[in-house]
């Protein structure tokens, strides 16, 4: 018979509480998004379990969706925007990562070890500077602008972390493939990309992350237009300006963090590993 | 284009040209077609009417299959060029993009900005220190850099501590995978979204009004009246900082939980067989030999409360004396349109968060994902 210790207990009992304190935040925003105006600013949302007046309806979520907040166009945008924001940088890291690993050319060392540099560089640093510059040539506002800003701010940080994974790959294959008479272009997208696929996931996940929640590249470079803002500026705005609109507040929030547990239900091996690769991002 | 022309062995003079002639139109005319699609794409996306899944769908497609057209475009001119000449320039075809995004997004922009922190408002004036100086000695500065240090070491603090301790208690439990999930589950959900989940808890109704907020729910429950939680420092502060660690405290213990599991157990029992108490093991055994991992989670949170912005401009828009360097640094180049002190803060953020990069990039180096 198994015996039961009082430690036991204790410890399941401890770790019971903490799930349930680290729950029920979460757990009272989905009741409340589903409450109605009246009934949210009268009571709290835990009264739903002995007073369920008032305690279900979907009008948050169609008003938030398609009424003046327009969030459903906020949802395209971020997905415009995150999109290409993940994989244009990962593109272009690879590619660097396989340079600087595999082909010998001048500079090479001086190179990589700027990359490493700029892993320090704070974005805040560029945002005005990359913002006149932006002006100038009338890039503001676009999906463009903000993805390459994207591309900028995680680049360092994915070619550091491609190279490191890149460079560890068996020298065989590579050089048996340049015998074959496979091009650096062939290698690198036969051999390569299908290869470093576990890195390239990782830090799709972690950049995927970063993107979606994102909230300082996208207020800075695709302003307050309506027509391209993304979900968090546009739950940000509502928090602002009609802070007490608390049933549109809090269905805009579930609808903004429904993608990104889905993806993190769905691929939480992954996810760790990403997010401790993401760990310098700058 | 000359050594192309050059390369082939002696042939009739007329046949050598024609052969150039026809490689240099090829070799124009494809870069002119994919720059004109590219362009077409991106005037569509720039004025479009189209309804907007269309243009996202178009966005998407456009976006990445640009890049991707770019690198087989200039790798196809390159491996036309002889072996010589190609073998020189084609590493550059691999590493150039990056490195003009770098130094495009980064690097340029750290040395302007560098500049532009010695520069009056208009960036006419040079100015010398006299930006930094105001940052040290201005009353909302100085505010934002002690918030910045609440936020850094209790912040930082518990979310490791507690990271930790967690993951010590839930490998015990048999609730370990459900808890795992769901106390992971907040990394997830931005700081924007995580915000407005935390209202719910400090959310503030004058006494006698009923209170929809959890907190002010649970003192009225013991008889006390509510606290307007947000508005005093720098309690504020603290409370803003417990949803960071409500978020991240998923991530440490997650992290902290891996390397819990290559600790030897042989090593443990061996501390219990010799009449150590459990503390004992803990702090003399199982901390030592994670330790390397509890440096880069804290030095990760670390980096993550010294640029902490989001949490500040959607829970208090940086009022109540919450703000930070961020939000200040903000404010200063957004609201107040000076360069000069914008510039500043930028750098101070950029001096503050270098060492513990440095410090994180040492723990992780050899280390591959």
């Amino acid at each position: 018979m198994r015996r039961i210790t009082w430690s036991r207990v204790a410890i399941n009992l401890t770790v019971l509480a903490l799930v349930v304190v680290w729950t029920v935040p979460t757990i009272g925003l989905f009741i409340t998004s589903f409450r109605d105006k009246q009934a949210i600013s009268n009571s709290g949302w835990w009264t739903v379990f002995t007073n369920p007046q008032g305690a279900f309806t979907l009008d948050n979520y169609e008003k938030v969706l398609f009424g003046g907040d327009g969030l459903a166009t906020a949802f395209l945008n971020t997905l415009a925007v995150t999109i290409p924001a993940v994989v244009i940088p990962i593109l272009i890291a690879a590619f660097a990562a396989y340079g600087f690993a595999w082909m010998s050319f001048p500079g090479r060392r001086l190179l990589f070890i700027t990359v490493v540099a700029l892993l320090v560089v704070p974005l805040q640093i560029a945002l005005i500077p990359v913002l006149k510059a932006y002006l100038a040539i009338d890039l503001n506002g676009t999906f463009l602008a903000v993805w390459l800003a994207h591309a900028g701010f995680g680049l360092a940080l994915a070619t550091y972390l491609l190279y490191n994974y890149i460079s560890q790959l068996p020298k065989d294959i590579i050089e048996s493939a340049a015998l074959d008479g496979a091009s650096h272009f062939t290698t690198f997208r036969r051999l390569i990309l299908p290869l470093s696929m576990p890195a390239l996931a990782s830090f799709a996940i972690f950049q995927f992350l970063w993107v979606w929640n994102d909230l300082l590249v996208a207020s800075t470079f695709l302003g307050t237009d309506k027509e391209v803002q993304v979900m968090t500026q546009a739950l940000v705005s509502m928090t602002g300006s009609r802070g007490q609109d608390w049933q549109l507040l809090t269905a805009g929030a579930f609808v903004s963090m429904l993608v990104p547990v889905l993806v993190f239900l769905a691929l939480q091996r992954y996810f760790v590993k990403g997010l401790l690769a993401g760990s310098v991002k700058g | 284009m000359h050594q192309a022309a050059e390369a082939p062995p002696p042939r009739g003079i007329a046949q050598v040209l024609a052969a150039g002639v026809g490689r240099v139109v090829v070799s124009i005319f494809v870069p002119v077609v994919a720059f004109i699609v590219l362009w077409a794409g991106f005037l569509f996306l720039k004025d479009s009417g189209a309804p907007k899944i269309v243009i996202v769908v178009v966005a998407i497609v456009w976006g990445i299959g640009g890049v991707a057209m770019l690198y087989v475009v200039a790798n196809w001119l390159v491996e036309k060029l002889p072996p010589v000449w190609s073998g020189r320039i084609l590493p550059f075809v691999f590493v150039g993009p990056a490195i003009a995004i770098l130094a495009f997004y980064l690097l340029v922009p750290a040395i302007l900005t560098g500049w532009a922190s010695l520069f009056d408002a208009n960036g006419k004036e040079f100015v010398g220190l006299d930006n930094y100086v105001y940052s040290f000695t201005n009353p909302d500065m100085i505010t934002a850099i002690r918030n910045n240090v609440l936020w850094l070491v209790f912040g930082t603090l518990f979310s490791t501590g507690l990271g930790l301790a967690i993951a010590v208690l839930v490998e015990r439990s048999r609730l370990d995978r459900l808890a795992k999930t769901l106390i992971f589950l907040p990394m997830a959900i931005s700081f924007v979204g995580a915000s407005v989940i935390w209202r719910f808890v400090y959310s503030y109704q004058p006494e006698g009004q009923p209170q929809i907020g959890l907190l002010n729910a649970v003192l009225a429950a013991f008889g006390l009246g509510p606290v307007s939680w947000l508005t005093g420092e720098p309690l504020n502060t603290i409370l803003l900082i417990v949803i960071l660690i409500w978020g991240q405290v998923g991530f440490a213990m997650v992290i902290i939980g891996a390397a819990l599991k290559g600790v030897p157990d042989e090593m443990l029992e061996a501390g219990r067989i010799d009449g150590a108490t459990e503390w004992q093991v803990f702090r003399r055994l199982i901390v030592p030999s994670i330790w390397p991992t509890i440096v880069t989670v804290a030095t990760t949170i670390a980096i993550l409360t010294l640029k902490i912005y989001d949490i500040v401009t959607a829970m208090t828009g940086g009022n109540f004396n919450t703000q930070v360097i961020a939000t200040l640094m903000w404010k200063q180049a957004f609201t107040f349109f000076d360069a000069g002190r914008g510039a500043a803060l930028a750098i101070i953020l950029l001096i503050a968060v270098t060492p513990v990069i440095w410090y994180n990039l040492r723990q992780f180096r050899g280390r591959a994902i």
